[in-house]
């Protein structure tokens, strides 16, 4: 981690940011320079993600081998590692909630298969003379299982769920390493003469389905792995902007720009381990994005290989009208188009204060009509996300344990004030977590704008902890999914975007479609069914959705989940939401023209370059 | 469809009905003060919080929907939106309702008295009461009582509050209003009024809508409303109105409320209070002179046993899953919903499905009593019967009814003689039995010479209040019989023209009784099914044919149905023979009504239910919709275009003489 010395408030802000998310180190495994890169000045190279993930990260579950969520000896949920700040953490209260909330039964059981078995795996359906030429350009490559394997899944229930089994549908029949650009488009045109199929790889945290190979593609697959381009070209100081190589993860990407006192400011949940060039390619949406923008207002300039040749404009500018935009075409093409290789990024200096708050309403509707008049009158932090109760529970669950009585004393006079003295119903109020950037002394004056609006809507300041545990939620959940399928939960999320009057009755409806759904279907236990309002726009604002469920006594629980999430997503579309706000998910476009969604030109439109 | 279905088609009689429980029995043992004064605490939608009246008035004035036409009328009439804003609040002053439990306490105790008079027993499901007080708590309620009393007004009402159960809110007409005090009285158990007609006036149409739908999207109270729009002076279901069921569909189709429950009611009464009222009023002649006060009139009421009532609350039907595949709710998104627009063709054409489906399910479950029967029975046979013969005819009758899954109130225990004496001793005012004879009472000849055409309107009194049970059955029959009508006009016994005579004589008939718009292979099917069921046709391969043993259902189906098929005829005949190009609509009625009463009284004509005015606007109705006669308007004057080809074609092919020209439809 970069300490730059002294200290200061801003330094100190961004250090405990990024403590919360990374903190990690990696062996740095030696990769060999690209050659059309070695006579440049040295760039900046980030910690490299090994060629071998598997190393380090989970085959069957999500990140890293040694973080995990479990149950221990006495029955107390704990955090292990010690990568994140929660490591070696007990939450007392998790099992209760987790046992009340599904149903579920620390004595019912469901563990993965303990370990890859590689002769399990069918051998790789190659194609020599696309290999025989990779060899001779020295571009690294593997035939391994192992690594085959870890590149045929994003991060989808149905995926996990399989791999959990120990089930493997097609998987790639290998997988390639380019080191730069050149070598993408080495690559690329080797796999044009040779009718050789390609996947981009970055960070393999996709939601939508995009790295499953199709299970009747005849010709050789190649999985490729942008993992080793990952260095920022250049820094422009005048224009901020930094060039960077589409493979640097977003972790690595951040630290480096604020050793030299920048940021991009882009932060997706997933951004520990989704890659510059997953962003473009699924137009990612990041969690500061009132203050930063989204991918599309961050990109300058983009570089695409394509089977046709590169993509890229001419000059770096900020906005042109010469017809439409061909970025917009790229974003969101998932890999379809080309291999994104390169991409300017808007570059911010670091802000220079942090603050993290957050406010408690007496109901859900209370809390959106704030959001909405923060919206409108444009005022909105960094960040701010309206949980709904079961999500406030499930925040709540996560407490790790206190260590003095005068904390535990604290909280208890802070409920009791907010319960009986204001009369807050505890199964109706809910929670806005708030994320505040800038110089100190605009932070505060903002903050205070908010608070005030706040107050008209019955909100009540509930101070930095609860803001913080609620953004700490986003990180884990994916773990916590993990935990969750070691006893009989399974879950995912998914997310939309509606208009601002719209919200109350697309959460409401949902929700409800989807617990009326897992009845119907035999679940035997009440799903959780849960929603936050993520982001906020002037026209509208971003839903995010938590659906699991307790599947014992299911035969085909992935079938049932899969039927459920049709079901809600039918029920988003009807009420004025669209299919995806940020996961993407040109797959579920595919039933788009069914759905009648404009995104089904997409499956049909061939565009040319 | 295909005709396969036929074999898998339910069998209507093995349907499943709740059993009954008498109300009044536990009032007649208790104090009806206490009743009235009872601790009356309802379960509500989703524990809302009640709200008061007049809250609901300002949400409704507050609203975006009205907001937004008030600002457009006063754009387009540059009248001052305060000004239109105060028309909007005299409109919701003049509808709204003003719940009040102190008048439905004084209600409950004043119909318990009454009731208890009036009525051997008031007979409710239970398990309906049950599925309500579910169904209040899940989703907002819209209940869709049958109606063909005043009093389905209260009882639905009074069934609710006896059973703790949330007062519903309840759309009347304006013409009540017209009696001050009742008007008020209603208004306060919960009525809310509007107008008959008020087509183009966008002002009164928002007001209303948004009232309705303020109430049912925050679920204050159940919203209730008559489908058919009116009393049926018939006993015949009427033709939904869908107005007011589209309105209460929106805030689902727009997505403000996850679900709508309906819930059909029935609601049958083994005797009108209304009956006689009925009768004079379709005969267009005026109440009788009463020489009494209205007071004494009233006690005449009081006086006569009006035997049961049976209250059926049926199953809640989900909106969402009858909307689910049929309509697309996004077509509401590219909208903003407070900005209402004409629905699209799809949800229209469902609208208008799930209103008859919703008629349909309350004519099914209809209680009818074996007096029904009778009746049905004796106006085949207008010089009488002997009671032994009528008793085995009704039993036979009831077989049959039941084949086809009537639901009859007709315990096995009784005889059939039984039930007939009891039908009888109900009824006395319509019927005689004399020296083992029973028949249609006719008045005696008085001793003043009275014209012809008094003592014809005082028996056709009789027929048609007679005629006012036997509708009760109708639905049960209706579509065997329009197959056995169908086999004995069309020309052969080939199925495709069986089916098209079928689907001619359905076509005809849909604006008398309730047929599904577009389910003619549906009801074919059905009515194959049944009568095959009870081997009264078979089915060959190309032909359908009687049987020797089910002639007598046959004809016996055919002759119920006799009077419509006669009026429809002679309502052609009469524009045919007496209209030279056009007539003003006004003298319509009245000009068949003398065309007929000339017919009968010179004894070409037998039928007196030709005289009912309800079956002459229907016959108007379908020959409009057919484009035999054409409305033309100038001014005020409405004129009625006669289409002299069309109709004759029309009446001869009714009468059987030419067969059908609509073309054999393929699925044959």
């Amino acid at each position: 981690m970069a300490s730059s010395g002294h200290g200061s408030g801003r330094q100190e802000a961004a250090d405990r940011r990024l403590r919360l998310i990374a903190g990690h180190l990696h062996p740095r495994i030696a990769a060999s320079e690209c050659k059309a890169e070695a006579a440049e000045s040295d760039p900046v190279r980030a910690k490299t993600v090994p060629k071998r993930r598997q190393e380090v990260m989970k085959w069957n579950g999500w990140g890293y081998s040694d973080s995990r969520f479990l149950f221990n000896k006495k029955g107390q949920a704990e955090f292990t590692g010690r990568r994140y700040r929660l490591g070696g953490l007990i939450f007392p209260s998790l099992k209760d909630w987790f046992e009340s909330t599904f149903g579920a039964n620390l004595q019912h059981k469901s563990p993965p298969t303990a370990a890859l078995n590689s002769s399990a795996i069918t051998p790789p359906n190659l194609n020599e003379p696309f290999l025989q030429d990779l060899k001779s350009m020295g571009i690294p490559h593997s035939l391994e299982a192992e690594d085959r394997v870890f590149r045929a899944h994003g991060h989808c229930l149905h995926e996990i769920f399989a791999l959990r089994e120990g089930r493997f549908g097609r998987l790639p029949d290998m997988v390639v390493w380019p080191n730069c650009h050149d070598d993408v488009v080495k690559i690329v045109e080797l796999a044009c003469q040779h009718n050789a199929c390609l996947i981009p790889y970055g960070g393999g945290t996709s939601v939508s389905s995009a790295l499953e190979c199709p299970p009747d593609e005849m010709r050789s697959i190649v999985s490729l792995d942008t993992s080793q381009m990952n260095h920022i070209l250049w820094i422009d100081e005048k224009n901020l902007t930094a060039h960077v190589e589409a493979g640097i993860v977003g972790q690595e990407l951040e630290r480096l720009l604020n050793e030299s006192g920048f940021c991009t400011g882009h932060e997706p949940d997933s951004m520990e381990f989704s890659t510059l060039g997953g962003w473009v390619a699924t137009r990612a949406s990041g969690m500061k994005k009132n203050i930063y923008g989204n991918i599309e207002d961050l990109v300058v300039h983009i570089k695409m290989v394509t089977p046709r040749g590169v993509v890229e404009k001419s000059c770096q500018v900020p906005r042109m009208s010469t017809g439409p935009d061909i970025h917009h075409f790229i974003m969101g093409s998932e890999g379809t188009l080309g291999v994104v290789t390169e991409v300017t990024l808007k570059i911010r200096p670091l802000p220079e204060y942090q603050k993290y708050g957050s406010v408690v309403f007496p109901n859900f509707e209370q809390g959106v009509a704030c959001l909405r008049e923060v919206a409108k009158q444009r005022c909105a932090p960094a960040s701010i996300r309206l949980m709904d109760n079961a999500q406030f529970q499930f925040g709540h669950a996560l407490k790790p344990q206190v260590s003095s009585i005068f904390t535990s004393f604290l909280d208890g006079l802070k409920k009791f004030y907010i319960t009986k003295f204001k009369g807050f119903d505890t199964h109706r109020l809910c929670v806005a977590t708030l994320l505040f950037e800038g110089d100190r002394e605009k932070v505060l004056q903002h903050e205070k704008q908010v608070y005030d609006i706040a107050a008209k809507f019955g909100g009540l300041a509930a101070g930095e902890d609860n803001g913080q545990r609620g953004y700490m939620l986003t990180f884990v959940i994916a773990y916590l999914r993990d935990l969750g399928m070691d006893y009989y939960v399974i879950g995912e999320s998914f997310e939309t975007s509606v208009p601002w009057d719209r919200v109350l009755d697309l959460c409401r409806n949902v929700k409800e479609r989807i617990t009326r759904e897992c009845k119907e279907r035999g679940v035997q236990f009440p799903p959780m069914s849960t929603c936050r309002v993520t982001q906020t726009y002037d026209a509208g604002a971003c839903v995010y959705f938590y659906f699991a469920f307790n599947y014992r006594g299911l035969a085909d629980p992935v079938h049932v989940y899969e039927q459920v999430e049709h079901a809600a997503r039918e029920e988003i579309l009807a009420n004025g939401g669209s299919l995806s706000h940020h996961h993407g998910g040109m797959a579920l476009h595919d039933e788009g023209s069914r759905w009648g969604t404009s995104a089904g030109i997409w499956a049909g439109a061939r565009i040319r370059f | 469809m295909a005709s396969r279905t036929l074999y898998s088609q339910r069998d209507p009689a093995l349907k499943k009905r709740d059993d009954f429980e008498d109300i009044l029995e536990e009032r007649r043992n208790s104090s009806d003060l206490k009743y009235a004064l009872k601790c009356y605490m309802p379960v509500l939608y989703k524990g809302v919080t009640p709200c008061k009246p007049s809250m609901i008035k300002t949400m409704v004035l507050q609203s975006e929907q009205l907001r937004y036409v008030v600002t457009e009328l006063s754009k387009e009439t540059g009248e001052a939106t305060e000004v239109i804003q105060g028309e909007a609040l005299a409109i919701l002053e003049e509808m709204a309702h003003k719940l009040h439990l102190g008048t439905v306490r004084f209600f409950a105790y004043m119909l318990n008295k009454a009731f208890k008079v009036l009525y051997q027993r008031i007979r409710v499901n239970e398990d309906g009461i049950q599925r309500l007080q579910q169904a209040i708590q899940e989703h907002p309620l819209v209940l869709l009582p049958s109606h063909r009393s005043y009093m389905d007004f209260l009882i639905v009402s009074y069934l609710l509050y006896t059973n703790d159960l949330a007062l519903p809110v309840i759309a009347a007409g304006m013409d009540f209003l017209g009696m001050k005090f009742v008007g008020e009285m209603l208004r306060m158990s919960g009525a809310f009024f509007i107008r008959r007609s008020f087509g183009g006036d966008r002002l009164y149409w928002a007001v209303f809508s948004e009232y309705v739908k303020t109430i049912l999207r925050n679920g204050y109270a159940p919203i209730e409303f008559f489908l058919e729009g009116t009393r049926s002076r018939t006993c015949k279901s009427l033709t939904p109105k869908v107005g007011l069921l589209s309105i209460a569909m929106e805030p689902f189709f727009k997505g403000e409320v996850f679900d709508v429950s309906m819930v059909p009611i029935s609601i049958s009464y083994e005797r009108v209070l209304e009956e006689a009222l009925y009768a004079r009023e379709l005969l267009g002649v005026p109440k009788p002179k009463e020489s009494t006060s209205g007071l004494l009139k009233a006690r005449r009421i009081l006086s006569e046993d009006y035997g049961n009532i049976h209250v059926y609350f049926g199953q809640p039907v989900s909106l969402r899953s009858l909307a689910q595949g049929r309509i697309n709710r996004s077509q509401y998104n590219l909208m903003p919903r407070h900005i209402s627009r004409r629905p699209g063709e799809d949800v229209q054409v469902f609208v208008n499905d799930v209103a008859y489906k919703m008629v349909r399910l309350q004519e099914e479950s209809m209680v009818l009593r074996p007096w029904v029967l009778v009746a049905t029975i004796l106006l085949q046979n207008p010089h009488g019967v002997e009671a032994v013969w009528l008793a085995e005819q009704t039993a036979w009758l009831r077989g049959l009814a039941q084949a086809f899954g009537a639901f009859l109130d007709w315990p096995d225990h009784i005889s059939a003689s039984r039930a007939v004496a009891s039908g009888l001793a109900l009824h006395p005012n319509l019927v005689r039995a004399e020296r083992g004879r029973v028949r249609l009472a006719t008045e005696p000849k008085g001793p003043g010479a009275r014209a012809p055409e008094e003592d014809l309107f005082n028996h056709a009194v009789t027929v048609l209040s007679c005629a006012s049970y036997r509708n009760q059955v109708l639905h049960v029959f209706l579509r065997p019989a329009l197959l056995a009508m169908a086999m004995d006009v069309a020309p052969t016994s080939r199925k495709d023209d069986v089916y098209s005579c079928f689907g001619y004589l359905r076509d005809v008939f849909s604006n008398e009784f309730i047929l599904c718009p577009g389910a003619e292979v549906q009801d074919f099917d059905e009515a194959c099914f049944l009568l095959t069921k009870c081997s009264a046709i078979q089915i060959l391969k190309q032909d359908i044919v009687a049987t020797e043993r089910g002639r007598p259902t046959l004809s016996f189906l055919s002759a119920m149905f006799q009077p419509f098929l006669l009026g429809y005829q002679v309502v052609c005949r009469y524009l045919c023979e007496e209209v030279a190009e056009s007539l003003p609509e006004k003298s319509y009625v009245a000009g068949v009504r003398s065309y007929a009463v000339k017919r009968i009284l010179s004894g070409e004509l037998a039928c007196l239910e030709v005289l009912s005015s309800d079956l002459q606007k229907n016959v108007l109705a379908a020959l409009l919709r057919m484009g035999a006669l054409r409305k033309s308007k100038a001014g005020e004057l409405v004129t009625l275009r006669v289409n002299k080809s069309a109709i004759n074609t029309i009446e001869n092919t009714l009468g059987g003489r030419v067969s059908t020209q609509k073309p054999v439809l393929a699925r044959l």
